[in-house]
């Protein structure tokens, strides 16, 4: 068994995966027409112009937020399936759902006793 | 139906003493939030006692050598001397921890649970029979460490600690499991006695002959350089000073010691059980033998452990001379002890092959025993050891961190005669004095790098450790031959620092006098070593 023939797969798409996007670039640098102006010459930048200076302070707690936020969210991520299926599980699954249900419940106590949840 | 293991397939049974420390460990994190900020000892109690009750379950895999979930994880004698070692450097981590959180005003009971978690990531680490637990315990070990060096967070200092720690840490575990997918990618499986079994390769052709071999190579490079990062092995060994330096000194003295032994446990069953017989040119090498020959020849990976523990014992013992603040001094002494240790692991890489009949050879790491066990007793002794010493230097350490230059050590005889004799005790380990717990694991080491053949690599070792006399001794010299300029009160030197340096003391003492102690604990370990037939 050639480990390199396998490899060899990709090796293809190494070199396909750059003319994919290079030949539209190459084609409409050829074909478009050219008429400039200052604002085409500009930076492009996307979404509304800032008012005022972008280097300010957040409040931390936006990333405390963040962070609860994610143990709801991963949880509902793997609960669903979970759910679903629920009447198809033996003892096992039951349990390892309950443990993550126990570990991410584990981190929410902490959370809200540290007042991680008000927003002060 | 959908098909799910049960709980008896799992023998979840051989994995308790770490699956206990880390339940233990999240129930702790909340009772820790319910006791009053002022009664924070309660939350060190609770942690000391659940190290003792995991060292009481651990007990059992010393003549055990079950598996668990899959073949995953493993409990023999490896794993539970490890899981010994750990536990025990961490019951005298807390001991040092209480009053000197306290007196620095960083008392967190977050503290506990953290260092908790790390312990029970080393004690998977030791139990580790496959390439993704060895990732899993190199993470759950990792990842508490970054936060415990960042604790004194209004510390500039302490804050680089962290940061420095836990991105060169994230750099070196994308290595890891770099290295792990190209191990993968090479032999189909991820399971450490797989591996090995697939590079003796099903129909009697070593599988390091075909074009696999370049990957497996690089793969144990990739590995190397991970765990290599963990033990602080030169050239990866850049964020150990300022690392040690920065984050409190408990926190220190648990990174020097039980970082350490989780890297060594994962570079040891990976090395041990995976990689031992990765013979490159096995063709070329038994092409002349005649039948019933012998014939000695390195591992692939030997070379580079070689080197990597020649530099790391010269750089850590050179520039730890140049030291003049003993915590930063200790940080470089500990990079040498890596040295030593690596020293055991490149002893493995020595293969025998015999030819038994035409295209019949046998291959075995014949060393590999010895260098286990020199590199587990070493591990041992430098627990107690270094933790010994880092309670002495904690307990002169002031509470705004100064009080630990070689100059604040000057009389110590004098004003505590009964410290300054357990530092001098622990110094004289350092270096490998006999009637030392020090002597017998670098005894035992240099005896297995002997047999293995690597004469030059054991005499830079012995010359390293007579470099190394010098700034230990001069320690001593400091305590017992100069008058203190300052006779200022220590103000560490509190009933629990005592106790664990007493306890570092006994262990030091009682395997540097009865080493067979430690080696009965590890004779059945050698069942797992690995012989190749084919």
């Amino acid at each position: 068994m050639n480990v390199l023939s396998e490899w060899a797969f990709i090796g293809v798409f190494f070199v396909l995966a750059p003319i994919l996007p290079a030949v539209p670039i190459l084609l409409g640098g050829v074909l478009s027409p050219k008429k400039p102006n200052a604002i085409k010459q500009a930076t492009y930048e996307c979404g509304v112009e800032t008012v005022g200076d972008t280097w300010v302070q957040f409040k931390v707690q936006y990333y405390i937020y963040g962070l609860v936020f994610l143990i709801f969210d991963v949880e509902m991520v793997f609960l669903f399936p979970w759910a679903v299926a629920y009447g198809q599980l033996d003892f096992f699954a039951f349990a390892a759902g309950v443990l993550f249900i126990f570990l991410l419940s584990d981190a929410l106590v902490y959370a809200w006793k540290k007042n991680a949840l008000e927003w002060a | 139906m959908i098909d799910v293991p049960s709980f008896a397939e799992l023998n979840l049974e051989v994995a308790l003493p770490g699956i206990f420390l880390a339940l233990f460990t999240t129930v702790l994190l909340i009772v820790d939030l319910f006791i009053p900020k002022d009664r924070k000892i309660t939350t060190a109690h609770l942690t000391i006692g659940a190290l003792v009750v995991a060292f009481v379950l651990n007990l059992p895999a010393f003549n055990a050598g079950e598996t668990a979930m899959n073949e995953m994880f493993i409990a023999d004698a490896f794993a539970g001397f490890v899981n010994m070692i750990v536990i025990t450097g961490a019951i005298i981590t807390v001991l040092l921890s209480v009053d000197y959180m306290k007196r620095s005003g960083i008392e967190h009971g977050e503290f506990y649970s953290l260092l908790l978690f790390s312990v029970s990531g080393i004690m998977f680490m030791g139990s580790a029979n496959d390439l993704i637990v060895v990732f899993i315990a190199l993470e759950l070990l990792s990842i508490p460490l970054y936060v415990m060096a960042a604790l004194r967070h209004d510390d500039v200092k302490s804050e680089e600690s962290g940061i420095k720690y836990f991105i060169l840490g994230a750099f070196a575990s994308a290595f890891f499991v770099y290295g792990a997918a190209l191990i993968y990618g090479a032999t189909g499986t991820t399971n450490l006695p797989e591996i090995f079994r697939a590079i003796a390769g099903a129909d009697g052709i070593v599988a390091t002959e075909n074009s696999a071999m370049i990957y497996l190579v690089i793969g144990a490079a990739m590995v190397i350089v991970a765990l290599g990062f963990k033990v602080a092995a030169v050239p990866f060994h850049m964020w150990t000073p300022d690392v040690y330096e920065g984050a409190p000194t408990p926190v220190t003295a648990f990174m020097s010691v039980g970082a350490k032994a989780g890297g060594f446990a994962g570079l040891l069953r990976v090395m041990i059980i995976g990689l031992p017989l990765l013979v490159v040119n096995f063709g070329d090498a038994v092409e002349t033998m005649a039948i019933g020959e012998t014939i000695t020849v390195p591992s692939a990976w030997q070379t580079a452990l070689w080197l990597i523990a020649a530099a790391t014992m010269i750089f850590g013992n050179f520039i730890a001379i140049s030291q003049t603040n003993v915590k930063r001094m200790l940080a470089y002494s500990s990079i040498a002890h890596a040295g030593y240790i690596l020293m055991a692991v490149a002893a493995v890489g020595t293969v025998q092959i015999t030819k038994v009949a035409e295209n019949d050879y046998t291959m075995v790491a014949v060393y590999a025993e010895s260098a286990l066990n020199g590199a587990l007793v070493y591990l041992l002794a430098y627990t107690f050891t270094n933790l010994g010493a880092f309670a002495v230097v904690m307990s002169l350490e002031n509470n705004d961190g100064s009080g630990t230059m070689l100059d604040d050590f000057n009389g110590l005889s004098k004003r505590h005669p009964l410290t300054a004799a357990m530092m001098a005790f622990f110094m004289l380990s350092l270096i490998g004095v006999p009637t030392t717990a020090g002597f017998i694991g670098k005894f035992l080491i240099f005896d297995a790098a002997i047999q293995a053949g690597l004469i030059p690599l054991t005499i830079i070792g012995v010359l390293t450790s007579a470099v190394s006399a010098y700034y230990y001794v001069r320690i001593i010299v400091n305590m017992y031959l100069k008058d203190a300029a300052v006779t200022d009160e220590a103000v560490g030197l509190t009933p629990y620092v005592n106790y664990a340096t007493i306890v570092a003391f006994a262990g030091t003492l009682i395997f540097g006098l009865f080493p067979m102690l430690a080696l009965d604990l590890l004779a059945s370990s050698g069942a797992q070593i690995a012989t190749l037939l084919f």
